[in-house]
């Protein structure tokens, strides 16, 4: 099954602007994600993935060095590695190796929990890799309401770790939250003070982040702000391009302003299955998988679904919009998942109309969910409070202690 | 600063993927990606070690005289962002 995607023209045209002719798709992307495992020690409220246990399908180490030697083949530089926790699968260090031996760069991204000092100084002797801690709140108290209890701490000490190897370049990244969206600045200041690079990305309604988007999606006013901050100061902090929704406010923000999936972006989840776009698990944007016949490249360049969304968009109320060419219509996940249409405004259009959109959906409109669900079935140690859950409640007041919870005196 | 009269190779470290409108540069050192927004620019890039000088490449691919400047301005480009260096002669 495919996704009903807007129609458009087939025919790739010569010369012109880049960004016309990645809306025509590469023979190769640029910006793949693979996702290693959907296990993870977190649980984390907004998780993209929707990651907790590791799927049994998972692709063996032999497996995933055959797409790493496809990769090699056809000439993808560096890939963005995920999960899921990646470095909690036994075999992620050797496939860090086996990568940058075959020419393919990794940069992934970590909760820090495997990053101690002999790591750290492991990474900081390599070439060719990049690390992303993630952290959503400059404080203990705002990042752990999401990620977890403890996870602040993990992180920064990860952090601390890699400074002190000496390694250079890594990166902290931040999902911009309604709750962290005032701490811009102290993220800054944090994240110098390691002397990392800050990135900051969107938060889509993709596998649990579905459940939180309302609550946890930046206010008008804060995208607002958002805006004004990325102009100012843009140059030294990284958004991996995400949040080009945001040029139509007026002018556009430097970097890539489309939406790349299946055109220039795609992911290989753990079980080796293709989705145009790591916010995108859902069967709409099910691809193929790496273990069929023809293998990846196959996927890439001859799948049905990608040939569907390599064109320019044509129709749609956003075309008629006069921020289309810097805005693009926002973000395909976002819409998808709030279960507004594909060729009209993202849900957090800064025009207004996402809002709109959203209040005219039917009320017995059943958002789409992901077919897949790694999602820790018990309680995890510290997890998050965001959504009133105390973290690991006690089966009966007295496994704790005796007399918890008793009003004595 | 990027002279077309001395001689350049595509830099040690820098491979070029083939697209439909030209190529992906990549430089596996800085990491940074670029395009090259036409074959023509592709096989100038190239075959750049093969000649004397960067504008005997571009002669001997017939780059018109009215479109030398921008391709003398996208080498230009691809030097500053060190995806091509000079060679010793
Ligand atoms: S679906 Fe959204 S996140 Fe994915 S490539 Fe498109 S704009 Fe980016
Ligand atoms: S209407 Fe569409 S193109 Fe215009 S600003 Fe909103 S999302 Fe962007």
């Amino acid at each position: 099954m495919t996704a009903v995607l807007p129609s458009r023209p087939a025919e790739r045209p010569t010369g012109g602007r880049l960004i016309d002719q990645f809306e025509y798709g590469l023979d190769a992307p640029i910006c793949l994600t693979w996702e290693l495992t959907y296990a993870c020690n977190l649980a984390c409220v907004h998780c993209l993935s929707s990651s907790g246990r590791r799927d049994p399908r998972e692709l063996s180490t032999a497996e995933a060095e055959a797409v790493i030697d496809e990769l090699q083949r056809m000439q993808v530089f560096y890939v963005n590695v995920g999960g899921g926790e990646p470095t909690v699968r036994p075999d992620f260090w050797h496939l860090l190796d086996y990568a940058i031996g075959h020419d393919v760069g990794v940069k992934f991204s970590t909760n820090g929990v495997k990053l101690d000092k002999a790591r750290a100084a492991q990474l900081a002797r390599t070439d060719y890799v990049d690390v992303q801690i993630s952290l959503d709140g400059a404080t203990a108290e705002v990042n752990d309401r999401v990620r977890g209890t403890g996870s602040f701490a993990t992180a920064t000490k990860a952090l601390e770790n890699l400074a002190e190897a000496g390694m250079k370049d890594f990166k902290v990244s931040v999902v911009v939250t309604r709750e962290n969206a005032g701490q811009l600045d102290e993220f800054k200041a944090l994240t110098d003070s390691y002397g990392a690079q800050l990135r900051i990305t969107r938060l889509r309604p993709s596998g649990r982040g579905a459940d939180v988007w309302e609550q946890l999606h930046p206010t008008m006013a804060q995208q607002k702000d958002l805006y004004s901050w990325l102009l100012a100061n843009g140059d030294n902090v990284l958004t991996g391009d995400s949040f080009f929704h945001l040029s139509a406010f007026g002018e556009a923000l430097p970097g890539l302003n489309l939406c790349g999936a299946g055109r220039v972006v795609c992911l290989i989840d753990p079980v080796g299955d293709v989705y145009a776009c790591p916010f995108a698990i859902h069967e709409n944007f099910l691809a193929g998988n790496v273990r069929s016949p023809g293998g990846f490249q196959q996927v890439w360049q001859n799948s049905e679904l990608f040939a569907d969304l390599r064109n320019p968009q044509t129709g749609g109320a956003c075309t008629k919009c006069q921020h289309f060419d810097s805005c693009r219509g926002g973000c395909m996940a976002a819409k998808f998942f709030t279960g507004l249409p594909l060729d009209g405004p993202d849900p957090e259009c800064v025009q207004g109309y996402g809002e709109s959109a959203l209040a005219a959906r039917d009320t017995e409109l059943v958002t789409p969910r992901s077919h897949l669900d790694h999602s820790h079935t018990g309680p995890v140690r510290g997890q998050p409070t965001l959504l009133g859950m105390p973290a690991i409640p006690p089966a009966k007041i007295c496994d704790e202690s005796p007399l918890a919870g008793l009003q004595l005196g | 600063m990027f002279d077309p009269e001395l001689p350049w190779q595509r830099a040690r470290s820098v491979a070029l993927r083939p697209e439909p409108f030209g190529a992906l540069v990549y430089h596996f050192g800085t990491r940074k990606l670029s395009f090259l927004k036409s074959k023509t620019l592709v096989r100038v890039v190239e075959t750049l070690a093969d000649h004397p000088t960067a504008t005997a490449a571009l002669l001997a691919f017939e780059v018109p005289e009215p479109q030398r400047a921008s391709y003398v301005k996208a080498l230009a480009d691809l030097a500053r962002s060190q995806m091509i260096e000079r060679r010793s002669a």
